[in-house]
């Protein structure tokens, strides 16, 4: 017996085994995600970010709570990413510490990763096991990012829809104006909004989205570093700029405030998407990206096997001393590398 | 050793409420490198093996101050049995009086940790005993 086999009558410890093996990016983990691939494409995948302590892990607790009550037949999956030392490879994954109510709920899977040394707020294989989920059923998954500052947005590469936390009182409207991750919301919420400054924080955000400086060319990511070249195809892909107006929501994840609006949010966007057909093309986008970072991860896995790390050292030590330049170093590198192809 | 990450479950069963030791052990496993999902305080045995399932960890290091080890350690045991998790392999920690040292240990647990222990040592058994396994895979 396989464990996509087990996985297909629904065992969560067969699931479990096979997170790993995708997350250790392992010749069978590859080869089960492969496998899997056909049966994904159904589930909601809904990312959470905001800065650290904003309280993500029990929002998120909250809205699988939620979405559990009302809609009892549904399967709910969550992705929790912590961040991983940079000094000693380890970490503390503590959202689960929030999530202690849907321990005992069946429906639900809660599993925590480590970013393990990947920056814009998620882990390299997180979209990876989000796949596993979607072919195991799982109509929502919650994504939960690192804390993230300004500029983490990785979750844009990945989920349907993007609810960013946000708190009283933690900037003025030129905090909320600048580029990066409130541009990213297609739901904003003011978490905490017991707290005093909640009404105000709600307001910037309002004028923020009331200015219009969401575009889709920020939503989709077109200013990742690696990109493929303008082709017709592409600008297909690229969705019309959207008539989805992002809601600015007060909630107290803690008790729930705010909860069943959020979730409403979460079913209109959901409804918009398919009805827009932006569903089909954030499906595009995001299935474009993961082919983008294989390339790129298979053309680095190349170079690495083809030039001789004593070439790559000493090259580098020519750098250190000042006598080539970044560029000059990688140039010769690379036509090394290119001459190796060719003989 | 191949590079995978050891991902280690750190529980609190039963009712006390100091976490103290928990958490300084969950900061070292951290900084030896380990993977450290920290649950806290006042789990049950059923939602202890529940979140070994779903994070499919190697270890789990379980802290009792309560005195409730001879009630609690058995039940966790058998909850991960039920489930399938045989391989998983258990610390316990805390205050467990000497005579029950032997009880824990026949019950399934690898080793046991009282006050003041090196959390180094703490760090070096784990490894060797998720290697041991790996072996014996």
């Amino acid at each position: 017996m396989t464990l996509t086999e087990d996985l297909r009558k629904g065992s969560r410890f067969a699931l479990s085994r096979i997170l790993s093996q995708v997350e250790a990016s392992t010749p069978a983990g590859q080869a089960i995600l492969d496998e899997l691939f056909t049966a994904t494409g159904k589930a909601h995948k809904i990312g959470i970010t905001g800065p650290p302590g904003s309280g993500k892990s029990t929002l998120v607790n909250s809205i699988a709570h939620q979405i559990r009550l009302t809609q009892p037949e549904t399967k709910v999956a969550v992705i929790a990413v912590d961040p991983t030392s940079p000094f000693t490879g380890g970490a503390i994954l503590g959202d689960r510490v929030r999530m202690l109510g849907l321990q005992n709920d069946p429906m639900v899977f809660i599993r925590s990763m480590a970013s393990r040394g990947a920056l814009g707020g998620l882990a390299a294989q997180t979209q990876a096991l989000s796949q596993v989920f979607d072919a195991a059923g799982y109509n929502y998954i919650l994504i939960e990012t690192v804390g993230a500052g300004q500029s983490e947005v990785d979750i844009v590469n990945l989920a349907h829809t993007t609810i960013v936390v946000d708190l009283p009182g933690m900037g003025d409207d030129i905090q909320s104006i600048k580029a990066g991750i409130l541009e990213i919301a297609d739901v904003l919420v003011v978490n905490k909004s017991d707290h005093p400054g909640a009404d105000q924080s709600a307001r910037y955000l309002r004028s923020m989205i009331e200015m219009g400086h969401r575009t889709a060319s920020s939503q989709y990511g077109k200013h990742s570093l690696l990109e493929f070249t303008d082709t017709p195809a592409e600008a297909e892909a690229t969705p019309e700029p959207s008539d989805w107006i992002p809601p600015v929501l007060k909630t107290i994840a803690a008790d729930g405030t705010g909860v069943p609006e959020l979730v409403e949010q979460l079913q209109n966007h959901q409804r918009w998407l398919k009805e827009t057909g932006n569903w089909q093309k954030k499906d595009a986008f995001i299935l474009r990206e993961v082919v983008r970072k294989l390339i790129t991860a298979s053309l680095v896995k190349n170079f690495d096997q083809r030039t001789p790390k004593a070439l790559v050292d000493q090259t580098l030590e020519e750098v250190t001393q000042r006598k080539i330049s970044p560029k000059a170093a990688t140039e010769k590198l690379l036509a090394y590398n290119q001459e190796g192809i060719n003989s | 050793m191949t590079d995978k990450k050891i991902r280690v479950l750190i529980a609190k069963p039963g009712l006390d409420g100091h976490d103290r030791g928990a958490k300084v052990v969950a900061r070292a496993l951290r900084d030896d490198g380990m993977e450290v999902i920290y649950t806290g305080l006042r789990q049950t045995p059923e939602m202890i093996s529940e979140a070994a399932l779903q994070e499919d960890v190697d270890v789990i290091g379980l802290s009792i101050l309560s005195g409730a080890h001879n009630a609690l350690i058995p039940q966790v045991i058998k909850k991960l049995h039920d489930n399938g998790q045989t391989h998983v392999i258990v610390f316990l920690g805390g205050i467990i009086p000497e005579d029950d040292i032997k009880g824990m240990l026949d019950a399934g647990i690898h080793k046991v940790y009282g006050p003041g222990t090196d959390t180094r040592l703490v760090c070096q058994d784990i490894r060797e005993a998720v290697q041991a396994r790996a072996l014996a895979d």
